[in-house]
């Protein structure tokens, strides 16, 4: 179909729910293109025709290395997903779901009907929240004020090379209480939440360029909570996350629940409700890696992330390479 | 610090955005489907993102397929199958993508 279009797909939902139609009226997703639903037997996916120029696979595969065409179809289909989420229950699809056309959609729907519906009646009036925890571990404003107590030593007569040592010390201790107290919140905001969540997913902790910088995340979690709960869902999580310190909170969301659209032909990969108290501990992640330290160091951190049992849809139990 | 508020109407960060959309939603099987296996855009080179492309889903991960496609491919061959990587599943990821060597895969 090259030079034509071929058929993106944003999420799908019960083809019964009028909710869908209201919601999906006048909406414009990737490239300003309308969106339509595509109906079979009961469930029906939310579409939009898209340039094949730039969605068949070899284009594709190019364009998702360029992260401005990525972000804007990443934010043309949340636009879609969110707005059908504002009106009916929607399994929001992985991005670049793409079908050919309209019958090879049907005949998708077909094929996943029963996993779909599953997973539809198990979000319906449900919604996402994100919860992260931060650690303000270095620079000035870090807990423990090394630099003070280094001025400190100052006065102490201590050779140079024991007041070195003692500052490094010093630090380092600092950077201990502030991962201990992270550590402590996460533990308390997971089981503060899971009190009021139905699923809880962890994601990998957010690094790199497009994480903030001055703060290292130390946990990346996802809770599926009855939208009747949300009140008290944050208010939980709220007053766990403490005051002002090194450790920070931070809440997103309402989310469409990316996190929990499970692969409806993997539902066992679905882990009902975590036990916050098997949350792994998350000193490991928590070490500070010395800038060397970059495999080991690596390889340490996949287990932090993922809990037994809390896998998210998405991020699986981690298995060691 | 505390708990920030939700802002609804303030734009999603786009890191929040790219952790639901690209390890979160379901996976089907269209057409055209790129298993973009648990992307950390902010860890590793956009290139590496594409863990697999073709009309099948390759699922669940295996050996040395997303974890080899962390090997940043040569410019020349901007498509990496994970069939196409040579073996060494366990192979460490290069020392400046520390994602590889602890890498979850997806389902």
């Amino acid at each position: 179909m090259t030079g034509g279009t071929v058929c993106y797909l944003y999420g799908i939902a019960g083809a019964e729910a009028t909710g869908l139609y209201d919601a999906v009226g006048g909406l414009r997703g990737i490239g300003g293109a309308p969106v339509g639903v595509v109906a079979d037997r009961g469930l029906a996916a939310v579409v939009g025709a898209v340039p094949a120029a730039e969605f068949e696979e070899a284009p594709l595969t190019r364009r998702l290395e360029d992260l401005d065409w990525l972000e804007a179809v990443a934010r043309a289909h949340h636009e879609v997903v969110d707005a059908v989420a504002a009106r009916t229950t929607v399994l929001p699809l992985r991005l670049a779901t793409i079908c050919r056309d309209q019958e090879r959609v049907r005949a998708l729907l077909a094929e996943r009907r029963a996993g779909c519906l599953a997973r539809l009646e198990l979000l319906a009036g449900r919604v996402e929240w994100g919860v992260k925890v931060f650690v303000l571990a270095s620079g000035p404003d870090a807990p423990g004020a090394p630099a003070e107590r280094a001025g400190a030593s100052g006065g102490t007569g201590l050779s140079p090379g024991r007041a070195y040592l003692r500052t490094r010390r010093h630090e380092r201790d600092a950077r201990d209480d502030a991962y201990a107290l992270a550590e402590e919140t996460v533990r308390r905001v997971r089981a503060a939440a899971a009190e009021f969540a139905d699923e809880h997913a962890a994601h990998r902790v957010q690094q790199g360029p497009l994480a903030r910088t001055g703060a290292e995340n130390v946990a990346n979690d996802a809770y599926l909570v009855p939208a009747t709960a949300s009140d008290a869902f944050l208010t939980a999580v709220r007053e766990e996350a403490g005051g002002p310190g090194s450790v920070r909170v931070e809440i997103t969301g309402p989310w469409a629940p990316y996190s929990f659209a499970a692969d409806p032909e993997a539902d066992p990969a679905t882990a009902p409700r975590t036990d916050p108290g098997t949350a792994p501990a998350i000193a490991a992640e928590a070490v500070p890696a010395s800038a060397s330290g970059t495999a080991p160091a690596a390889a340490s951190r996949a287990g932090p992330g993922a809990a037994p049992g809390t896998a998210p849809p998405g991020a699986p139990p981690e298995e060691e390479p | 610090m505390t708990a920030g508020e939700p802002l609804p109407r303030r734009q999603v960060a786009l890191i929040d955005l790219l952790d639901r959309l690209l390890s979160g939603g379901a996976v089907v099987t269209g057409d055209i489907t790129l298993a973009i296996a648990d992307i950390d855009l902010v860890r590793i080179s956009l290139r590496a993102l594409i863990a697999s492309i073709g009309p099948r889903v390759p699922a669940p991960w295996e050996g040395a397929g997303p974890l080899a496609a962390l090997e940043p491919p040569g410019p020349a061959d901007p498509r990496t199958h994970p069939g196409d990587v040579p073996e060494s599943p366990g192979a460490p990821g290069p020392p400046e993508h520390p994602a590889a060597a602890g890498r979850r895969h997806d389902r």
